[in-house]
């Protein structure tokens, strides 16, 4: 990848300003989505007004439940295995910023742009089922215990909807690297015509809806938050955290949505890539960051418009909808991706 | 070291930069400690502002309000564990995949230490889409097989 912007920086002052950047952006993200679509767009999906006080129309509703998390009461159960229940939500965050290192914001706004990309992206995103798995286990309550397992299977069932549906991807680009994805989008052609590239959308449309339903179940929303039904299991694996540390799998929750969000975008429709400006030049590190900004709330509002419109699934229909239709439609797609790559 | 080798590390690191390659998992590994520390942090400045006040019920285990029944790891049904063993097959299936997904219909170049081409590896083709499509029909069979036996069924 060419450099394009003409400083050279050390190492360490590389790292530094990712560090800050990482250290801002993931929060935030998490707060656009909370903001955004959890607040605003489902209260008006409801036909209600949502938070109106704290801010203009409510807007730093967030942050001010934020500072009230911070003055609650750190409980941990005298029962809880009291590592490990410290331990879990960490596990979780930490595998939330690692999924974020591979997203490219534009050609040379990347934290680390990975050979591995995209598997490396997938690998760190499923860690967080051991974080989850952790917490239903050391807070040693029958609810926590069952969300818990419940999580662990859900997340293990869409794990492999979710690989393979990236699979279609990477056989037509022939990387995994992410900014290569993107590039090969930027410089494809559609039937020869090159002048909105070739989203990969276009060719994967059963690897993007099979991506999406994957991401709304390792997400445990609804449909698919039987891990965490209020009703079921009262709020399963969360149930004894109170505080911060249940504010930190709410935010591993929405720090993930946005980034699933991100490689969605990056993956099917083009990343930072806007037609009509080269993805060769400097203006791509500038107009890149808005344009995949947004690309992923399109993708975010997809996901919680789902969420917000459909009943839960039963656990038995979940399994199913995994086994019997999108793993053998994963199948399919990568089946027919490869006939068509090879043959034209 | 032997010159293959070489050949083999650069190779993986696609024209990169042995070190470069490490420099890469280092940042890595600096962005999961930064989620440790933002952690840390935030735990830390709400020990200055929480209270903590030790009340006999506050840590009893939660059941909804009434007392707590018995062993708290209490024994339960894991109806889905077929289709964790079912998950390892998969997903070494996936791990399998991407590799040949890579080289499917594109060049590999071969990329010495000092960054000039060693060579061209060529796409599978033809030939590579069969030998996978063989592989994936052998576990699709596996899955059909389960599915016979009933192994999705919900027990």
């Amino acid at each position: 990848m060419p450099m394009l912007l003409a400083i050279e920086l050390a190492y360490w002052q590389e790292t530094a300003i990712k560090v800050a950047v990482m250290a801002v952006l993931v929060p935030t993200t998490a707060l656009i989505l909370g903001i955004v679509f959890l607040f605003k767009m489902m209260s008006w999906m409801q036909s209600r007004m949502g938070p109106q006080e704290a801010g203009p129309r409510g807007l730093l509703q967030l942050l001010a439940d934020g500072v009230k998390f911070l003055q609650k009461e750190d409980i941990i159960p005298d029962a809880a295995d009291r590592f490990v229940f410290k331990a879990a939500p960490i596990v979780v965050l930490v595998s939330t910023f690692l999924t974020y290192v591979v997203v490219p914001a534009g050609p040379d706004l990347v934290i680390e742009n990975l050979p591995t990309g995209i598997f490396f992206a997938m690998a760190v995103s499923s860690l967080s089922v051991i974080g989850v798995l952790m917490a239903g286990w050391a807070s040693s309550n029958k609810y926590a215990l069952m969300g818990g397992l419940r999580a662990a299977g859900q997340l293990i069932a869409y794990e492999l909807p979710l690989v393979l549906a990236v699979t279609g991807v990477v056989i037509q680009v022939g990387s995994l690297s992410m900014q290569d994805i993107v590039w090969a989008q930027a410089t494809g052609e559609i039937f020869g015509w090159g002048g909105i590239g070739l989203p990969l959308i276009l060719t994967q449309i059963l690897a993007f809806f099979v991506f999406m339903a994957a991401v709304q179940a390792e997400l445990a929303q609804p449909p698919f938050d039987m891990p965490i039904a209020e009703t079921e299991v009262v709020g399963g694996y969360h149930i004894e955290y109170t505080g911060f540390r249940f504010l930190f799998f709410f935010l591993g929750e929405f720090a993930t949505a946005f980034a699933f969000a991100a490689i969605a975008a990056t993956l099917f429709l083009g990343g930072w890539y806007v037609p009509g400006i080269p993805p060769d030049s400097v203006w791509a590190n500038v107009v890149g960051p808005i344009a995949l900004f947004v690309k992923i709330m399109f993708v975010s509002f997809l996901i919680f418009w789902f969420r917000f419109t459909y009943p839960r699934f039963r656990e038995d229909q979940l399994q199913t909808f995994a086994w019997k239709y999108l793993i053998p439609l994963s199948l399919v797609n990568i089946t027919v991706t490869g006939i068509v790559v090879v043959a034209f | 070291m032997p010159p293959t080798l070489t050949v083999l590390i650069a190779a993986a690191t696609a024209g990169q930069d042995y070190s470069d390659f490490l420099r890469q998992y280092l940042t890595v590994v600096i962005m999961a400690g930064l989620a440790m520390a933002l952690v840390g942090t935030l735990l830390g400045v709400g020990a200055l502002l929480r209270p903590s006040r030790r009340q006999g019920d506050k840590h009893v285990t939660y059941e909804s309000g009434v007392d707590p029944v018995g062993e708290h790891w209490s024994q339960s049904h894991v109806r889905y564990y077929v289709f964790a063993l079912l998950f390892v097959i998969f997903d070494v299936e996936a791990v399998f995949i991407f590799p040949w997904a890579t080289r499917l219909d594109a060049d590999t170049e071969l990329i010495g230490s000092g960054g000039e081409v060693l060579g061209v590896l060529g796409p599978y083709g033809t030939i590579g889409l069969i030998k996978m499509f063989l592989f994936i029909a052998v576990l699709a069979l596996g899955l059909v097989y389960a599915w016979r036996k009933g192994v999705l069924r919900w027990m």
